[in-house]
């Protein structure tokens, strides 16, 4: 395994009290590629999510993120907003975390909030409406148009996000975590909650940002057909702890994995099996 | 014919219902009243308990919620249940949708023009200072408040942080009115920052008291910093405003001297409401430019869902400090405005009493809407005057005005929001969607 990692978990440990909730978690997520974390419910999986998005500072462990031009950065040494600023690492959350009461492209132009802070000259330039900041605002919006046009919410990118459809809801905000242009994007339950054709219609958007962007993708999933379909490389935890890693096809074969989830939920084994067939 | 017509249903409750109501209503009152209203108790003349009823006040008293009791249901019927559509014409709909788009402008002319219609009326000329000086404060902190979500309960420690600025550099320095404006603003704004800083990170409540204790600090600095506030009594001989130099007095040197015209008092009073004026269109002009630069939009992203500003790269501590700071200073530009226009400051203008009135208008108009702030800032000190004539009554006929519009538009006076950028059309935000903030 000598592959071109962007992220480079090593043994990653996260304690709240005395309860172990991640213990010793090494994995790494590749380059380009879509890199799922599966598992029982309660397995530790949106616990690593924040430690990699610097909501929780691990125990012990270090991240490692490399960025495309080589440069390095330790995330367990940054906190909160640098994630993403400095680091680069988007993420949506398993509930929805829209701005309701704002528009669908007014969420995307929060997203680029550091970028048009700049262009705005710490909001003075902006103050006096000089030309380059209206050059980077216009810039701003068609970067937000062409995410909207990509999500298929065009026409509806002057509702208010809280009215819109779920699955919408759902794809606004992978799109918002894509206008801060991050190099990893971190996806808690994309599919968690949509329907059939919404879930396929969310694999060919992830497979299009992987292709067109370039951005690697490390995804949380329940939906065994989503991440049986899309996933590079899938990494299984149960109880804190990694279980197995491979391709699809092999952890669809893992005995280990059949087991944790028998053991833990019959419904989640048995679609485990079924998408396996 | 396949459907049978269909059958009027839901009707409304009928007598027996009103009836029952008002009875449960009535006894209430019989319970509560015969004690408070029908036996009265005192101190005989050698200290002896005496009492006496009043029977027929309780009457009159158990009546009047029975008859205000049927009068409320038949008038809770008649309007229909909360929520409901009703078919409104569509050339009234359009009337007073045009009618909403005129009032702003047609507000700003009268605004302008009241300096020319009432002249010779100080008493209404005063009051326009007054209000507009409101309508500044509740601009200022419509930014903290109504954009950024976070409850401030001190602003006033900002308005009198910028009137002592004035005051003392004015008579200790001899520095002049246009100087200090940008001082008492970069003043307030610097203690809005000191604020801020510790109160970073609390939430709701936590941050409701912190303000209001960081207003009470200042007050009582200031009437305890004897040797450099004057304390209790204040800071007197605050020099006026001067029009860019040229004095407003009756002197030689004077504007009406060098015009050429008779000199008249009121031209100082003429030239405050538009120096208040100018500066209240600034605090505007500066907060709508603000709210469609992305510091606007993080402040309201903030009000909106602090966790996901964070994961959005936001850095939402500084995002914070410069809403407080941004609402200090334009409430420390108010303050050098009371300071010159009073002539005199005390701690007294600067109670907690201003802080929940200014906050009172920001909840009124509608949290992040201007025009409704400054619609509130007219009714709300406006409308006090108005009842003055009500005497002791005043305070209850205004009590009860801001509970029937706090039932009829519980967010405000306007509660929808209007976008900050638009692709298509620009439609306005319903307030259900739109979150209050919680710090």
């Amino acid at each position: 395994m000598s592959g071109d990692h962007i992220l480079s978990v090593d043994r990653l440990s996260m304690r709240f009290g005395g309860i172990v909730a991640v213990n010793d978690l090494s994995f790494n997520a590749e380059r380009r590629k879509i890199t799922a974390l599966i598992g029982p419910n309660g397995a530790g999986k949106t616990t690593v999510f924040n430690c990699i998005t610097g909501f929780y500072k691990p125990t012990s462990g270090a991240m490692r993120l490399v960025h495309d031009d080589g440069h390095a950065i330790q995330l367990e040494r940054l906190n909160d907003f640098r994630i993403s600023k400095l680091a680069r690492v988007a993420r949506t959350f398993q509930n929805i975390r829209l701005f309701p009461g704002m528009t669908a492209l007014e969420n995307l132009m929060v997203a680029q909030h550091n970028a048009l802070m700049r262009a705005s000259g710490l909001t003075f330039l902006g103050l006096i409406g000089a030309p380059s900041w209206r050059k980077a605002e216009q810039a701003a919006i068609d970067l937000a148009q062409t995410w909207l046009d990509r999500i298929g919410l065009l026409d509806r990118a002057d509702d208010a996000a809280g009215n819109l459809p779920y699955g919408d809801q759902r794809r606004l905000e992978i799109a918002r975590a894509m206008c801060t242009q991050p190099a990893l994007l971190c996806l808690d339950e994309p599919a968690a909650g949509l329907n059939a054709r919404e879930s396929a219609a969310l694999s060919e958007l992830l497979l299009s940002i992987r292709g067109d962007q370039g951005t690697s993708i490390l995804l949380i999933e329940h939906d065994m057909s989503v991440v049986m379909e899309i996933s590079d490389h899938v990494v299984v935890m149960d109880h804190g702890i990694k279980i197995a890693e491979g391709t699809p096809q092999q952890i669809r074969d893992d005995p280990k994995v059949i087991a944790a989830y028998l053991g833990a939920d019959e419904e989640e084994a048995i679609a485990v099996m079924e998408s396996g067939t | 014919m396949s459907a049978p017509p269909a059958v009027q249903t839901s009707r409304a409750p009928g007598a027996a219902f009103i009836l029952k109501k008002a009875l449960i209503s009535a006894l209430v009152a019989l319970v509560l009243f015969s004690l408070m209203i029908g036996v009265r108790t005192d101190a005989g003349p050698d200290g002896q308990l005496t009492y006496w009823t009043r029977f027929g006040d309780l009457a009159a008293m158990v009546a009047t919620v029975f008859g205000g009791s049927i009068v409320l249901e038949l008038l809770r019927q008649w309007w229909g249940p909360v929520g409901t559509i009703r078919v409104v014409p569509p050339a009234v709909q359009s009337t007073l949708s045009l009618a909403g788009r005129l009032v702003a402008p047609v507000l700003l002319v009268f605004t302008f023009l009241v300096p020319v219609l009432f002249y010779n009326e100080r008493y209404i000329l005063d009051l326009g200072i007054l209000v507009l000086t409101y309508v500044m404060l509740g601009w200022g902190l419509n930014v903290v408040v109504g954009l950024a979500g976070l409850l401030d309960l001190g602003y006033v420690a900002f308005y009198a942080v910028g009137a002592y600025s004035y005051a003392l550099l004015a008579t200790n320095f001899g520095l002049s009115f246009w100087v200090c404006l940008p001082l008492a603003g970069i003043l307030a704004a610097f203690w809005g920052v000191l604020l801020g800083f510790p109160v970073l990170r609390l939430r709701g409540d936590y941050l409701a008291i912190v303000t209001l204790a960081f207003g009470e600090i200042i007050r009582l600095v200031i009437i305890n910093w004897q040797s450099l506030t004057g304390g209790p009594n204040g800071v007197t001989g605050i020099p006026r405003p001067t029009l860019f130099g040229i004095p407003l007095t009756p002197g030689d040197d004077g504007l009406a001297a060098m015009l050429g015209i008779e000199f008249s008092p009121t031209h100082r009073v003429v030239f405050l409401f538009y120096l208040i004026l100018a500066l209240a269109l600034l605090t505007n002009w500066v907060t709508i430019r603000l709210r469609r630069l992305p510091i606007g939009r993080a402040w309201e992203a903030l009000r909106e869902d602090e966790v996901a500003c964070r994961a959005l790269g936001i850095n939402t501590t500084t995002t914070k400090l410069t809403a407080f700071a941004t609402g200090a200073m334009f409430g420390g530009f108010a303050g050098a405005f009371f300071a010159t226009r009073q002539g005199f400051i005390s701690p007294e203008s600067f109670t907690f009493h201003e802080s929940a009135l200014v906050l009172a208008i920001v909840v009124l108009g509608g949290m992040g809407s201007q025009l409704g702030v400054a619609l509130a800032a007219l009714a709300m000190i406006g409308g006090f005057e108005l009842f003055r004539g009500l005497e002791q009554y005043r305070m209850l006929v205004f009590g009860m005005a801001m509970v029937l519009l706090m039932i009829w538009r519980p967010r405000g006076l306007i509660g929808h929001r209007a976008p900050t950028v638009f692709l298509k059309t620009n439609q306005a935000i319903s307030s259900d969607l739109v979150k209050e903030g919680h710090g």
